[in-house]
Protein backbone atom coordinates (compact mmCIF):
# COMPACT_ATOMS: atom_id res chain seq x y z
CA UNK A 1 0.00 0.00 0.00
CA UNK A 2 2.79 2.48 1.08
CA UNK A 3 3.86 2.48 -2.64
CA UNK A 4 1.86 4.85 -4.08
CA UNK A 5 3.13 7.66 -1.41
CA UNK A 6 6.16 9.40 -2.73
CA UNK A 7 6.42 10.97 0.31
CA UNK A 8 6.07 9.20 3.30
CA UNK A 9 6.89 10.73 6.59
CA UNK A 10 5.76 8.36 10.05
CA UNK A 11 5.87 9.37 13.16
CA UNK A 12 8.55 11.71 12.75
CA UNK A 13 10.74 13.46 15.18
CA UNK A 14 13.13 15.87 15.10
CA UNK A 15 15.18 16.97 18.16
CA UNK A 16 17.79 19.91 18.39
CA UNK A 17 20.30 20.25 21.27
CA UNK A 18 20.29 23.89 22.48
CA UNK A 19 22.57 23.39 24.99
CA UNK A 20 25.76 22.24 22.95
CA UNK A 21 24.65 24.69 20.20
CA UNK A 22 26.86 27.44 21.62
CA UNK A 23 29.95 25.14 22.57
CA UNK A 24 31.92 25.82 18.85
CA UNK A 25 35.54 26.09 20.93
CA UNK A 26 37.63 23.74 22.91
CA UNK A 27 37.98 26.07 26.44
CA UNK A 28 34.32 25.59 26.14
CA UNK A 29 33.78 22.37 26.00
CA UNK A 30 36.67 21.57 28.56
CA UNK A 31 34.92 23.76 30.87
CA UNK A 32 31.61 22.45 30.46
CA UNK A 33 32.56 18.61 30.46
CA UNK A 34 34.78 19.35 33.72
CA UNK A 35 31.66 21.27 35.34
CA UNK A 36 29.49 18.38 34.16
CA UNK A 37 27.42 21.22 32.10
CA UNK A 38 27.52 18.98 28.60
CA UNK A 39 24.08 18.22 29.25
CA UNK A 40 21.14 17.57 27.16
CA UNK A 41 18.64 20.66 26.55
CA UNK A 42 16.40 19.11 23.94
CA UNK A 43 14.34 20.99 21.85
CA UNK A 44 11.84 19.34 19.62
CA UNK A 45 11.36 21.15 17.00
CA UNK A 46 9.03 18.99 15.22
CA UNK A 47 7.06 15.90 17.45
CA UNK A 48 5.09 12.83 15.94
CA UNK A 49 4.45 14.29 12.89
CA UNK A 50 2.83 12.28 9.93
CA UNK A 51 2.85 13.23 6.04
CA UNK A 52 1.20 11.15 3.81
CA UNK A 53 1.77 12.74 -0.21
CA UNK A 54 0.37 10.66 -2.71
CA UNK A 55 1.69 11.43 -6.40
CA UNK A 56 0.40 14.59 -8.29
CA UNK A 57 -0.63 15.93 -4.77
CA UNK A 58 0.26 19.88 -3.87
CA UNK A 59 0.34 20.43 -0.21
CA UNK A 60 0.72 23.72 1.34
CA UNK A 61 2.51 23.53 4.67
CA UNK A 62 1.13 26.94 6.72
CA UNK A 63 1.69 27.90 10.64
CA UNK A 64 3.00 30.89 12.43
CA UNK A 65 7.13 31.72 12.28
CA UNK A 66 8.78 29.06 14.16
CA UNK A 67 5.96 26.43 13.95
CA UNK A 68 8.43 23.67 12.09
CA UNK A 69 7.71 24.23 8.48
CA UNK A 70 10.98 25.07 7.31
CA UNK A 71 12.05 21.98 9.16
CA UNK A 72 9.78 19.84 7.97
CA UNK A 73 11.11 20.43 4.31
CA UNK A 74 14.43 20.20 5.52
CA UNK A 75 13.67 16.35 6.98
CA UNK A 76 12.01 15.84 3.85
CA UNK A 77 14.86 16.79 1.26
CA UNK A 78 16.98 14.91 3.43
CA UNK A 79 19.28 18.15 4.93
CA UNK A 80 18.10 16.86 8.75
CA UNK A 81 18.28 13.47 9.66
CA UNK A 82 14.95 12.39 11.76
CA UNK A 83 15.54 11.71 15.71
CA UNK A 84 12.73 8.92 15.50
CA UNK A 85 10.50 7.73 13.11
CA UNK A 86 10.77 7.36 9.54
CA UNK A 87 10.80 9.21 5.93
CA UNK A 88 10.78 7.68 2.77
CA UNK A 89 10.67 9.68 -0.61
CA UNK A 90 10.38 8.26 -3.51
CA UNK A 91 12.09 9.75 -7.10
CA UNK A 92 13.28 13.03 -7.78
CA UNK A 93 13.39 16.31 -5.81
CA UNK A 94 14.22 20.12 -6.39
CA UNK A 95 14.21 22.17 -3.62
CA UNK A 96 14.12 25.97 -4.05
CA UNK A 97 16.82 27.37 -2.48
CA UNK A 98 16.89 30.55 -0.84
CA UNK A 99 18.46 33.71 -3.16
CA UNK A 100 21.87 33.11 -4.35
CA UNK A 101 22.44 29.78 -2.23
CA UNK A 102 23.67 28.12 -4.81
CA UNK A 103 25.41 30.72 -6.41
CA UNK A 104 28.94 32.09 -6.82
CA UNK A 105 28.83 35.62 -6.52
CA UNK A 106 32.07 36.11 -9.20
CA UNK A 107 30.88 34.09 -11.77
CA UNK A 108 29.21 34.87 -13.94
CA UNK A 109 25.51 33.44 -15.11
CA UNK A 110 26.66 31.17 -17.78
CA UNK A 111 29.41 29.89 -15.39
CA UNK A 112 26.34 29.66 -12.59
CA UNK A 113 24.12 28.06 -14.73
CA UNK A 114 26.32 24.90 -14.87
CA UNK A 115 27.58 25.11 -10.83
CA UNK A 116 24.20 25.22 -9.89
CA UNK A 117 22.35 22.44 -11.77
CA UNK A 118 25.47 20.14 -11.24
CA UNK A 119 24.70 21.30 -7.16
CA UNK A 120 21.35 19.74 -7.87
CA UNK A 121 22.82 16.97 -9.37
CA UNK A 122 22.20 16.76 -13.15
CA UNK A 123 25.12 16.36 -15.12
CA UNK A 124 27.37 18.71 -17.50
CA UNK A 125 25.96 17.64 -20.56
CA UNK A 126 21.95 17.59 -19.04
CA UNK A 127 22.56 21.55 -18.33
CA UNK A 128 23.88 22.38 -22.15
CA UNK A 129 21.30 20.71 -23.46
CA UNK A 130 18.43 23.20 -21.43
CA UNK A 131 21.26 26.03 -21.06
CA UNK A 132 19.05 28.20 -23.70
CA UNK A 133 15.74 27.40 -23.04
CA UNK A 134 17.08 28.31 -18.61
CA UNK A 135 18.58 31.67 -20.02
CA UNK A 136 15.38 32.08 -22.26
CA UNK A 137 13.10 31.30 -18.92
CA UNK A 138 15.29 34.26 -16.65
CA UNK A 139 14.98 36.34 -19.79
CA UNK A 140 18.66 36.64 -19.10
CA UNK A 141 19.72 36.40 -22.85
CA UNK A 142 21.89 39.83 -22.93
CA UNK A 143 23.67 38.91 -19.57
CA UNK A 144 24.84 35.41 -19.69
CA UNK A 145 28.76 36.95 -19.16
CA UNK A 146 28.14 39.13 -16.51
CA UNK A 147 28.85 38.38 -12.88
CA UNK A 148 25.97 37.72 -10.85
CA UNK A 149 27.42 39.67 -8.23
CA UNK A 150 25.99 42.83 -10.59
CA UNK A 151 23.09 41.37 -10.36
CA UNK A 152 19.83 42.55 -9.18
CA UNK A 153 18.15 40.07 -6.44
CA UNK A 154 15.43 39.66 -9.12
CA UNK A 155 17.80 38.32 -11.58
CA UNK A 156 19.04 36.05 -9.48
CA UNK A 157 15.68 34.92 -8.65
CA UNK A 158 14.72 34.21 -12.05
CA UNK A 159 17.99 32.71 -12.98
CA UNK A 160 17.44 30.34 -9.54
CA UNK A 161 13.86 29.64 -10.58
CA UNK A 162 14.68 28.75 -14.29
CA UNK A 163 17.74 26.41 -12.85
CA UNK A 164 15.08 24.65 -10.67
CA UNK A 165 12.04 24.26 -12.50
CA UNK A 166 14.15 23.19 -15.69
CA UNK A 167 13.76 19.64 -14.95
CA UNK A 168 9.96 17.82 -14.54
CA UNK A 169 11.57 17.03 -10.96
CA UNK A 170 9.07 14.23 -9.36
CA UNK A 171 8.68 16.42 -5.95
CA UNK A 172 9.35 20.21 -6.14
CA UNK A 173 9.73 22.06 -2.98
CA UNK A 174 9.37 25.63 -2.61
CA UNK A 175 10.16 27.95 0.78
CA UNK A 176 8.91 31.46 0.13
CA UNK A 177 10.55 32.56 -2.52
CA UNK A 178 8.33 34.16 -4.28
CA UNK A 179 8.12 37.54 -2.95
CA UNK A 180 10.90 38.24 -5.08
CA UNK A 181 10.88 39.24 -7.88
CA UNK A 182 8.19 41.88 -9.78
CA UNK A 183 4.24 41.02 -10.49
CA UNK A 184 4.74 39.80 -14.00
CA UNK A 185 7.39 37.31 -13.12
CA UNK A 186 5.52 35.81 -9.98
CA UNK A 187 2.84 35.16 -12.76
CA UNK A 188 5.12 33.59 -14.83
CA UNK A 189 6.38 31.73 -11.58
CA UNK A 190 2.89 30.28 -10.80
CA UNK A 191 2.27 29.40 -14.35
CA UNK A 192 5.33 27.09 -14.23
CA UNK A 193 4.02 25.79 -11.34
CA UNK A 194 0.72 25.01 -12.38
CA UNK A 195 1.88 23.35 -15.86
CA UNK A 196 3.93 21.26 -13.41
CA UNK A 197 1.73 20.11 -11.53
CA UNK A 198 -0.24 19.48 -14.16
CA UNK A 199 1.91 17.12 -15.29
CA UNK A 200 2.44 15.30 -12.42
CA UNK A 201 4.55 16.90 -10.42
CA UNK A 202 4.10 16.85 -6.92
CA UNK A 203 4.49 19.99 -5.18
CA UNK A 204 5.14 20.85 -1.14
CA UNK A 205 4.71 24.59 -0.41
CA UNK A 206 5.55 27.05 2.22
CA UNK A 207 3.94 30.16 2.18
CA UNK A 208 2.53 32.50 4.59
CA UNK A 209 0.00 34.24 1.33
CA UNK A 210 -2.89 31.51 2.55
CA UNK A 211 -4.37 32.86 -0.90
CA UNK A 212 -1.75 31.86 -2.98
CA UNK A 213 -1.75 28.55 -1.07
CA UNK A 214 -5.24 28.28 -1.77
CA UNK A 215 -4.80 28.55 -5.34
CA UNK A 216 -2.08 26.41 -5.62
CA UNK A 217 -2.85 23.82 -3.21
CA UNK A 218 -5.48 20.92 -3.23
CA UNK A 219 -4.18 19.84 0.63
CA UNK A 220 -2.90 21.28 3.20
CA UNK A 221 -0.68 20.98 6.26
CA UNK A 222 -0.90 22.68 9.66
CA UNK A 223 2.05 22.80 12.35
CA UNK A 224 1.66 24.72 15.54
CA UNK A 225 4.93 24.67 17.56
CA UNK A 226 6.03 21.40 16.04
CA UNK A 227 2.91 19.33 16.29
CA UNK A 228 0.30 18.93 13.68
CA UNK A 229 -2.68 20.99 14.20
CA UNK A 230 -4.51 19.69 11.10
CA UNK A 231 -4.47 18.06 8.00
CA UNK A 232 -6.46 17.55 4.93
CA UNK A 233 -8.60 19.35 2.03
CA UNK A 234 -6.90 22.65 1.71
CA UNK A 235 -10.12 24.89 2.31
CA UNK A 236 -11.23 23.12 5.40
CA UNK A 237 -7.42 23.72 7.31
CA UNK A 238 -7.08 26.98 5.90
CA UNK A 239 -10.73 27.99 7.09
CA UNK A 240 -9.26 26.91 10.19
CA UNK A 241 -6.55 29.06 10.06
CA UNK A 242 -7.81 32.20 9.52
CA UNK A 243 -10.55 31.28 12.01
CA UNK A 244 -8.14 30.45 14.61
CA UNK A 245 -5.52 33.95 13.53
CA UNK A 246 -8.35 36.36 13.86
CA UNK B 1 29.07 -4.09 0.62
CA UNK B 2 25.63 -3.12 -1.17
CA UNK B 3 26.35 0.41 0.72
CA UNK B 4 29.53 1.07 -0.79
CA UNK B 5 28.18 0.18 -4.42
CA UNK B 6 25.34 2.75 -3.32
CA UNK B 7 28.11 5.61 -2.51
CA UNK B 8 30.21 4.94 -5.31
CA UNK B 9 27.05 5.60 -7.51
CA UNK B 10 26.66 9.01 -5.72
CA UNK B 11 29.97 10.30 -6.67
CA UNK B 12 29.43 8.92 -10.08
CA UNK B 13 26.16 10.73 -10.06
CA UNK B 14 27.60 13.73 -8.48
CA UNK B 15 31.17 13.79 -10.41
CA UNK B 16 30.17 16.72 -12.74
CA UNK B 17 29.77 18.90 -9.53
CA UNK B 18 33.17 18.36 -8.19
CA UNK B 19 34.71 19.16 -11.79
CA UNK B 20 32.52 22.29 -11.44
CA UNK B 21 33.79 23.10 -8.28
CA UNK B 22 37.69 22.47 -9.61
CA UNK B 23 37.23 24.55 -12.60
CA UNK B 24 35.81 27.22 -10.43
CA UNK B 25 39.12 27.46 -8.15
CA UNK B 26 41.27 27.52 -10.68
CA UNK B 27 39.43 30.04 -13.03
CA UNK B 28 39.08 32.12 -9.64
CA UNK B 29 42.45 32.72 -8.66
CA UNK B 30 43.73 33.89 -11.07
CA UNK B 31 40.84 35.95 -12.66
CA UNK B 32 41.78 39.54 -12.88
CA UNK B 33 45.67 38.99 -12.77
CA UNK B 34 48.05 40.23 -15.31
CA UNK B 35 49.98 36.78 -15.85
CA UNK B 36 47.14 34.85 -14.47
CA UNK B 37 48.20 30.78 -14.82
CA UNK B 38 51.59 31.99 -15.33
CA UNK B 39 52.09 32.67 -11.64
CA UNK B 40 51.56 29.09 -11.02
CA UNK B 41 54.74 28.37 -11.72
CA UNK B 42 56.11 32.06 -11.14
CA UNK B 43 55.30 32.47 -7.68
CA UNK B 44 57.11 28.59 -6.75
CA UNK B 45 60.06 29.74 -8.52
CA UNK B 46 60.87 33.24 -7.07
CA UNK B 47 60.26 31.54 -3.59
CA UNK B 48 63.06 28.93 -4.49
CA UNK B 49 65.63 31.77 -5.62
CA UNK B 50 65.06 33.59 -2.45
CA UNK B 51 65.59 30.41 -0.45
CA UNK B 52 68.23 29.33 -1.91
CA UNK B 53 70.09 32.39 -1.90
CA UNK B 54 69.43 32.64 2.07
CA UNK B 55 70.08 28.16 2.76
CA UNK B 56 72.51 27.30 -0.44
CA UNK B 57 75.80 28.73 1.91
CA UNK B 58 74.32 27.21 4.89
CA UNK B 59 73.74 23.68 4.24
CA UNK B 60 75.31 23.20 0.77
CA UNK B 61 77.44 20.79 1.70
CA UNK B 62 76.06 17.45 1.12
CA UNK B 63 73.69 18.98 -1.53
CA UNK B 64 74.32 18.18 -4.95
CA UNK B 65 72.05 20.64 -6.69
CA UNK B 66 70.10 22.78 -4.05
CA UNK B 67 67.71 24.42 -6.17
CA UNK B 68 65.96 21.16 -7.25
CA UNK B 69 66.49 20.16 -3.54
CA UNK B 70 64.65 22.71 -2.11
CA UNK B 71 61.64 22.76 -5.16
CA UNK B 72 61.07 19.10 -4.47
CA UNK B 73 60.48 19.44 -0.68
CA UNK B 74 59.08 22.89 -0.94
CA UNK B 75 56.46 21.46 -4.19
CA UNK B 76 54.65 18.84 -2.22
CA UNK B 77 55.14 20.23 0.82
CA UNK B 78 52.89 23.47 -0.35
CA UNK B 79 50.26 21.20 -2.03
CA UNK B 80 49.45 19.99 1.47
CA UNK B 81 49.63 22.88 2.96
CA UNK B 82 47.77 25.01 1.17
CA UNK B 83 45.09 22.13 0.55
CA UNK B 84 44.30 21.02 3.68
CA UNK B 85 44.02 24.87 4.84
CA UNK B 86 41.32 25.49 1.99
CA UNK B 87 39.58 22.20 2.76
CA UNK B 88 39.75 22.86 6.65
CA UNK B 89 36.81 25.59 5.42
CA UNK B 90 35.19 23.85 3.19
CA UNK B 91 31.79 22.51 5.38
CA UNK B 92 31.78 25.59 6.94
CA UNK B 93 32.32 28.09 3.92
CA UNK B 94 29.43 26.06 1.77
CA UNK B 95 27.13 26.56 5.20
CA UNK B 96 24.27 28.45 3.01
CA UNK B 97 23.84 25.81 0.83
CA UNK B 98 24.05 22.70 2.87
CA UNK B 99 21.42 24.24 4.57
CA UNK B 100 19.19 24.48 1.84
CA UNK B 101 19.71 21.01 -0.50
CA UNK B 102 21.01 18.07 0.15
CA UNK B 103 24.60 17.52 -1.54
CA UNK B 104 26.89 14.92 -0.54
CA UNK B 105 28.98 17.29 1.70
CA UNK B 106 32.75 15.68 1.35
CA UNK B 107 32.13 16.63 -2.52
CA UNK B 108 33.21 20.17 -1.07
CA UNK B 109 36.39 19.02 0.12
CA UNK B 110 37.64 16.69 -1.92
CA UNK B 111 36.90 20.04 -4.86
CA UNK B 112 39.47 21.56 -2.69
CA UNK B 113 42.41 19.35 -2.32
CA UNK B 114 41.47 18.32 -6.63
CA UNK B 115 42.00 22.03 -7.14
CA UNK B 116 45.21 22.08 -5.08
CA UNK B 117 46.54 19.24 -7.09
CA UNK B 118 46.12 21.29 -9.99
CA UNK B 119 48.53 23.80 -8.75
CA UNK B 120 50.99 20.93 -7.87
CA UNK B 121 51.15 20.10 -11.42
CA UNK B 122 51.81 23.54 -12.53
CA UNK B 123 54.71 23.41 -10.06
CA UNK B 124 55.97 20.35 -12.01
CA UNK B 125 56.61 22.67 -14.82
CA UNK B 126 59.07 25.40 -12.59
CA UNK B 127 60.31 22.22 -11.01
CA UNK B 128 61.30 21.21 -15.19
CA UNK B 129 62.33 24.55 -15.71
CA UNK B 130 65.08 24.64 -13.04
CA UNK B 131 66.13 20.88 -13.83
CA UNK B 132 66.88 22.05 -17.20
CA UNK B 133 68.47 25.37 -16.32
CA UNK B 134 70.40 23.35 -13.64
CA UNK B 135 71.31 20.63 -16.07
CA UNK B 136 70.16 18.04 -13.83
CA UNK B 137 70.34 14.22 -15.05
CA UNK B 138 66.55 13.21 -16.33
CA UNK B 139 66.33 9.30 -15.62
CA UNK B 140 63.97 6.95 -16.30
CA UNK B 141 62.57 7.11 -12.86
CA UNK B 142 61.00 10.02 -13.44
CA UNK B 143 57.98 8.06 -14.85
CA UNK B 144 57.06 6.81 -11.63
CA UNK B 145 56.28 10.35 -10.00
CA UNK B 146 52.65 9.43 -10.41
CA UNK B 147 52.74 7.06 -7.52
CA UNK B 148 54.55 9.82 -4.94
CA UNK B 149 51.61 12.07 -6.48
CA UNK B 150 48.53 9.04 -5.69
CA UNK B 151 49.82 8.62 -2.38
CA UNK B 152 50.23 11.91 -0.91
CA UNK B 153 46.73 13.25 -2.75
CA UNK B 154 45.28 10.66 -0.37
CA UNK B 155 46.68 11.50 2.23
CA UNK B 156 45.87 15.04 1.97
CA UNK B 157 42.09 14.15 1.31
CA UNK B 158 42.34 12.38 4.75
CA UNK B 159 44.01 14.82 6.46
CA UNK B 160 41.64 17.22 4.92
CA UNK B 161 38.47 15.00 5.76
CA UNK B 162 39.55 15.43 9.55
CA UNK B 163 39.97 19.05 9.65
CA UNK B 164 36.62 20.13 7.77
CA UNK B 165 34.89 17.96 10.10
CA UNK B 166 36.94 18.86 13.14
CA UNK B 167 36.46 22.89 12.55
CA UNK B 168 32.60 22.34 12.33
CA UNK B 169 32.25 21.46 15.86
CA UNK B 170 35.84 23.23 17.48
CA UNK B 171 37.02 26.28 15.81
CA UNK B 172 39.76 26.47 17.39
CA UNK B 173 41.55 23.75 15.07
CA UNK B 174 42.02 26.63 12.43
CA UNK B 175 44.34 28.47 15.35
CA UNK B 176 45.87 25.16 16.27
CA UNK B 177 46.21 23.91 12.89
CA UNK B 178 48.08 26.95 12.05
CA UNK B 179 50.96 27.00 14.56
CA UNK B 180 50.83 22.69 14.06
CA UNK B 181 51.68 23.41 9.99
CA UNK B 182 54.90 26.02 11.08
CA UNK B 183 56.10 23.38 13.27
CA UNK B 184 55.57 20.48 11.08
CA UNK B 185 57.01 23.01 8.41
CA UNK B 186 60.47 22.87 10.06
CA UNK B 187 60.65 19.74 11.29
CA UNK B 188 60.37 18.43 7.53
CA UNK B 189 63.60 18.75 5.45
CA UNK B 190 62.91 20.87 2.69
CA UNK B 191 65.34 23.25 3.02
CA UNK B 192 68.10 21.29 4.71
CA UNK B 193 69.52 17.40 4.74
CA UNK B 194 68.47 14.98 7.14
CA UNK B 195 71.97 14.36 7.63
CA UNK B 196 72.17 17.49 9.78
CA UNK B 197 70.10 16.07 12.35
CA UNK B 198 72.33 13.42 13.06
CA UNK B 199 73.50 14.82 16.54
CA UNK B 200 69.64 15.50 17.61
CA UNK B 201 69.21 11.98 17.57
CA UNK B 202 65.47 12.24 18.98
CA UNK B 203 64.67 14.88 16.73
CA UNK B 204 65.45 12.43 13.77
CA UNK B 205 63.63 9.76 15.22
CA UNK B 206 60.21 11.63 15.66
CA UNK B 207 60.87 12.51 11.91
CA UNK B 208 61.96 9.73 9.69
CA UNK B 209 59.04 7.38 11.83
CA UNK B 210 56.08 9.61 11.72
CA UNK B 211 56.21 12.68 9.37
CA UNK B 212 54.29 11.69 6.41
CA UNK B 213 55.89 14.47 4.78
CA UNK B 214 59.68 12.94 5.04
CA UNK B 215 58.39 9.48 3.32
CA UNK B 216 56.44 11.30 0.47
CA UNK B 217 59.97 14.43 -0.11
CA UNK B 218 62.28 11.17 0.49
CA UNK B 219 60.60 9.36 -2.41
CA UNK B 220 60.16 12.08 -5.03
CA UNK B 221 63.75 13.16 -4.65
CA UNK B 222 64.99 9.72 -5.03
CA UNK B 223 62.98 9.56 -8.11
CA UNK B 224 63.71 12.97 -9.54
CA UNK B 225 67.16 14.59 -7.94
CA UNK B 226 69.31 10.86 -7.46
CA UNK B 227 67.27 8.69 -10.53
CA UNK B 228 66.90 5.62 -8.48
CA UNK B 229 64.15 3.25 -7.31
CA UNK B 230 63.40 4.14 -3.63
CA UNK B 231 64.18 2.45 -0.78
CA UNK B 232 60.97 -0.11 0.26
CA UNK B 233 60.59 1.12 3.90
CA UNK B 234 59.79 4.44 2.32
CA UNK B 235 57.92 3.14 -0.76
CA UNK B 236 55.44 0.90 1.60
CA UNK B 237 55.69 3.60 4.47
CA UNK B 238 54.26 6.30 2.44
CA UNK B 239 51.24 4.02 1.33
CA UNK B 240 50.46 3.11 5.12
CA UNK B 241 50.46 6.27 5.89
CA UNK B 242 48.34 7.21 2.84
CA UNK B 243 45.45 4.82 4.28
CA UNK B 244 45.83 5.33 7.61
CA UNK B 245 45.22 8.81 7.34
CA UNK B 246 42.43 8.51 4.74
CA UNK B 247 40.91 6.25 6.40
CA UNK B 248 40.78 8.03 9.63
CA UNK B 249 39.78 11.19 7.99
CA UNK B 250 36.67 9.17 6.02
CA UNK B 251 35.58 7.31 9.49
CA UNK B 252 34.99 10.71 11.39
CA UNK B 253 33.71 12.18 8.34
CA UNK B 254 31.16 9.89 8.05
CA UNK B 255 30.88 9.64 11.82
CA UNK B 256 29.71 13.13 12.51
CA UNK B 257 28.56 14.58 9.07
CA UNK B 258 24.90 14.34 10.13
CA UNK B 259 25.31 16.81 12.56
CA UNK B 260 27.28 19.73 10.90
CA UNK B 261 23.74 21.25 10.14
CA UNK B 262 23.48 21.95 13.89
CA UNK B 263 26.37 23.40 13.89
CA UNK B 264 27.44 25.33 10.62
Amino acid sequence: MSEEYIVDVENMTIRFNLASEKVDNLKEYFIKLIKHELMFQEFLALKDVNLKVRVGEAWGLIGINGSGKSTLLKAICGILKPYRGTIRTVGTIAPLIELGAGFDMNMTARENVFLNGTVLGHSRKFMQEHYDEIIGFAELENFQDVPIKNFSSGMQARLGFAIATMVKPDILVVDEILSVGDYQFQQKCYGRMNEMLQGGTTLLYVSHDINSVKDLCDHAIWLDHGVVKMSGPVEEVAAEYMSENR
Amino acid sequence: MAAMFERINVLIQYKDLLRELVVRDVKLKYRRSFLGYLWSILSPLLIMIVMTIVFSQMFDRGIDNFPVYLLTGSALFEFVNSSTHMAMYSVLDNSALLKKIYVPKYIFTLAKITSSMVDLVFSMGALLLVMLVTRAHFSLYMLLIPVVVIQIYLFACGLGFLLSAANVFFRDVQYIYNAFTTAWMYLTPIFYPIEMLDKMEWVRWIITHLNPMYYYIQHFRDLVLYGRFTEPVIFWGGWLFSFVVLFVGLFVFKKTQDKFILYV
